[in-house]
C-alpha cells in the first residue's frame, strides 16, 4: 500500500470544486436562454419584451413593417382589410414636430382579448406572448372590439403562400406573435433584426424579468412610456422618448 | 262560407311561407358568399368589425328578452290580463332568439367551429356565458310554454315563469356586458349600458308584440280585448321614455367627461350619417313620434294604430346602428394629445358602407323568426281567445 498523498487529494478536489464554480453559472445561463426542448412548455421565468427608441425610429423608414410582413406570410397590402401586424404610427404634436413609431401587438400582461375570447383561443404564453390558437378561433372578433391598441387583424379573404411555421387562415383573428417560432430558436424578432440591419437599432428586444438584460437596464436607466398607461395593462412593448 | 275563410286563411300561410322561405334562403347564400370568399364581401374593415349583421342579431336577441315581458306579465306578476298573451310572446321569444343567434353565427369567419363554442370555455368571457344564455332561454320558454299550455302542467306554470324571467335578465345583462365590458372605447364601458340595454328590450320586445299580434290576429281572425290592447300602449309609452332617458344619462355622462367629449360631438354632431340616424330616426321618429301618438290628443286610431309599435322599431335599428357601427367608426384614442395618421386607420373617422350579402344576412334571421313564429301559430293554439283575455287583475299596468 502506498501512502495517501494529501496534497494530490486536495489538489483535485479543489480543482472539481473551482471548475464547478466556474460552470455552474454559464450552465443556468445556458439553461435559461437555449435550455428548453421543441416539446416543452414556454419559461414563466422570462417575460420577453420590447423596447422602442423614438429618437432612433426614423418616420421614412418601414424595414421593421415589411420584415415582419416577409416572415409571416403578409401579403404587404396597406389598407384597412389587410392583415398588419405592426404599422408605423405618424405621431404630430400640437407644434406641428411629427415623429414616428411602431406600433403592434403589446403583449400585456393583462390583456383584454384573452379576458373578451369566448374559446380560449387568444391566450397567454408563460413568457408573456399572447397568441391566438387558430384550430378554435371562431372568428367572432370579440377581442378585436377590446384590443385598446387596434393591434388584432382579421383575415377578410383567402390566403395564399403561408409560411410553415406561421399558420394562418380566412375567417381567424391573428396578430403580431412577437416571432414566437423565431424565440422558440434562440433567434430575434425579425422587425428587431431589420431595424438593426438599417443602423438605426431603435428596436431592443429581451428577458424583462431579468435585471440584468439590455432592456432591463436601460428600462431602469431611461424614463419609457407604456401606450395607454392609465389602462394598467402592463404592456410588454415600452417606448422611449414618447 | 266558413270552407272558403279556411282556404283563404291556407292560400295566406302559404304565401307567407314562401316569403320566408325566400329571404333565409337568400340570407343562407350571403353566408355562403362569406365563407367562400371571406369578410371582404361585406362592408366590414379591421376598424369597423361589427356592423349591420350585428345590428339585426343585437335587435333580436335584445327584443327576445323583452317579448317575453307579456308573459312575465301574468306569471311573475300575477296580472291576469295579460294571460292569453303568454303563449304568443313565448313564441316570439324562442323565434327571435333563435334569428339572432342564426345571424351572429353565421357571421363568424369560421361558423364551422361553432361547435368549439361548446367544448372550450374561457368564462371571463361574458360570450362564453351567452353561449349558455341563449339556448338556455330557449329551453326554459319551451318548458314555460309547455306548462301554460298543457293544464296538466298548469300549475308548474308560476316557477317555470319566475325562471324564465330571471334567465332573461341575465340574458339581456349578459348582452350589455358585452359592450360595457370594452375598456378602451368611448362608446362603450360603461355599467349603465345594462340598465339601458334591459329598458331597450321592455321597449322593443312590447312594440314588436304589438306589431306580431296584430298581423297573427288579424290573419287569423281574432282579436284582442280593448283594455289589454290598452294597457300595452301605456306601457310601450312608458318603455320608451325609460329608454330615452337613460340614453340622455349616458350621453349627459359623456359629454362631463373632457375625455368623452370628441366623441360625443362626432356622434350627436359631427358625425354624418350618425347623428342623421340618432335625432331623426331614433330621438324623432323611434321616441317622439311614438310618444306623441301613444300619449297625445290624438283619437283612439292614432293610438290603436301599428304607426307607433312600428316606428320604435325602426328607432331601435337607427339606435343600434349608430351605437354598433358609429361607436367603432371614431377611432381610438392611443397618443391623447397628438394628431395620429397610419396606413391602418389610426386617427381617423372609418368610412362603413354595408354591403348586399350583410343586409341579406341580416334579414334572414328575421326570416328564421318569421318563419317560427308563422308556423307555430298555424300548428298550435298560442293566439290570444277572446273569452280567455277577459281582465283578471284589476292592478294598474
Amino acid at each position: 500500500m502506498s501512502e495517501v498523498d494529501h496534497g494530490r487529494r486536495k489538489f483535485l478536489w479543489e480543482s472539481a470544486a473551482l471548475a464547478g464554480i466556474a460552470l455552474a453559472p454559464g450552465i443556468t445561463l445556458y439553461d435559461l436562454a437555449h435550455g428548453r426542448r421543441p416539446e416543452a412548455a414556454a419559461s414563466g421565468k422570462v417575460r420577453w419584451g420590447l423596447l422602442v427608441d423614438m429618437n432612433r425610429c426614423q418616420p421614412a423608414c418601414d424595414a421593421c413593417v415589411r420584415a415582419c410582413d416577409t416572415e409571416n406570410g403578409l401579403s404587404g397590402g396597406k389598407t384597412v382589410t389587410d392583415s398588419q401586424w405592426i404599422r408605423k404610427i405618424d405621431l404630430t404634436d400640437p407644434r406641428g414636430s411629427v415623429r414616428s413609431l411602431p406600433m403592434m401587438c403589446q403583449h400585456c400582461a393583462d390583456p383584454p382579448c384573452v379576458d373578451v375570447c369566448p374559446t380560449g383561443a387568444s391566450f397567454k404564453r408563460a413568457d408573456g406572448i399572447v397568441l391566438v390558437d387558430r384550430h378554435i378561433c371562431i372568428g367572432c372578433r370579440y377581442c378585436m372590439m377590446a384590443c385598446p391598441y387596434g393591434a388584432r387583424s382579421f383575415v377578410f379573404e383567402p390566403v395564399a403562400n403561408q409560411k410553415p411555421e406561421v399558420p394562418r387562415g380566412k375567417g381567424c383573428v391573428e396578430s403580431c406573435t412577437l416571432c414566437v417560432h423565431r424565440i422558440d430558436r434562440d433567434r430575434i424578432p425579425a422587425c428587431v433584426e431589420a431595424c438593426a440591419a438599417t443602423g438605426h437599432a431603435a428596436l431592443l428586444f429581451g428577458d424583462l424579468n431579468d435585471p440584468q438584460s439590455e432592456i432591463s437596464k436601460r428600462i431602469a436607466a431611461v424614463a419609457t412610456t407604456q401606450v395607454r398607461a392609465d389602462l394598467r395593462l402592463d404592456t410588454a412593448v415600452r417606448y422611449q422618448g414618447l | 262560407m266558413l270552407a272558403e275563410a279556411s282556404r283563404s286563411s291556407s292560400r295566406r300561410f302559404w304565401a307567407l311561407l314562401a316569403v320566408g322561405v325566400l329571404v333565409v334562403v337568400a340570407g343562407l347564400a350571403a353566408a355562403h358568399l362569406m365563407e367562400e370568399r371571406g369578410h371582404i364581401v361585406t362592408g366590414m374593415n379591421n376598424r369597423i368589425v361589427w356592423a349591420l349583421p350585428h345590428v339585426f342579431a343585437l335587435f333580436m336577441v335584445i327584443a327576445a328578452s323583452g317579448v317575453l315581458n307579456v308573459a312575465n306579465i301574468h306569471s311573475v306578476f300575477g296580472q291576469g290580463a295579460y294571460k292569453s298573451c303568454a303563449p304568443l310572446s313565448g313564441l316570439l321569444c324562442i323565434a327571435l332568439v333563435a334569428g339572432g343567434v342564426a345571424v351572429e353565427t353565421l357571421d363568424l369567419g369560421r361558423p364551422e367551429r361553432v361547435l368549439a363554442t361548446m367544448t372550450h370555455h374561457n368564462f371571463t368571457s361574458v360570450f362564453a356565458w351567452n353561449v349558455f344564455l341563449y339556448p338556455g332561454l330557449i329551453v326554459i320558454v319551451a318548458a314555460y310554454l309547455a306548462t301554460i299550455m298543457d293544464r296538466r302542467h298548469g300549475a308548474r306554470s308560476g316557477a317555470v315563469g319566475v325562471a324564465s324571467f330571471v334567465w332573461r335578465i341575465a340574458l339581456t345583462t349578459g348582452t350589455g356586458s358585452v359592450f360595457a365590458f370594452l375598456v378602451a372605447r368611448q362608446a362603450y364601458g360603461t355599467a349603465v349600458l345594462v340598465p339601458l340595454l334591459l329598458a331597450m328590450s321592455f321597449a322593443w320586445g312590447l312594440a314588436l308584440f304589438l306589431v306580431a299580434q296584430s298581423a297573427f290576429c288579424r290573419w287569423n281572425g281574432v282579436a284582442l280585448p280593448a283594455e289589454v290592447r290598452r294597457r300595452m300602449r301605456n306601457l310601450l309609452a312608458l318603455f320608451v321614455l325609460v329608454v330615452l332617458f337613460l340614453v340622455l344619462i349616458y350621453h349627459l355622462t359623456n359629454g362631463y367627461f373632457a375625455k368623452q367629449i370628441a366623441f360625443e360631438r362626432f356622434i350627436l354632431r359631427d358625425g354624418g350619417v350618425y347623428p342623421q340616424l340618432f335625432w331623426w330616426g331614433y330621438v324623432g321618429a323611434g321616441s317622439l313620434v311614438p310618444l306623441f301618438l301613444l300619449w297625445g290628443p290624438r283619437g283612439a286610431a292614432a293610438r290603436d294604430g301599428l304607426a307607433a309599435p312600428l316606428l320604435v322599431i325602426v328607432g331601435a335599428f337607427a339606435l343600434l346602428y349608430v351605437f354598433i357601427v358609429g361607436g367603432q367608426a371614431f377611432p381610438l384614442e392611443l397618443f391623447p394629445g397628438y394628431r395620429t395618421a397610419s396606413s391602418f386607420g389610426d386617427g381617423v373617422i372609418q368610412a362603413y358602407v354595408p354591403s348586399l350579402p350583410e343586409l341579406a344576412l341580416g334579414l334572414s334571421g328575421v326570416g328564421i323568426a318569421f318563419l317560427i313564429a308563422l308556423v307555430g301559430v298555424r300548428l298550435f293554439d298560442f293566439l290570444p281567445h277572446d273569452e280567455a283575455a277577459a281582465p283578471q287583475g284589476a292592478g294598474a299596468d
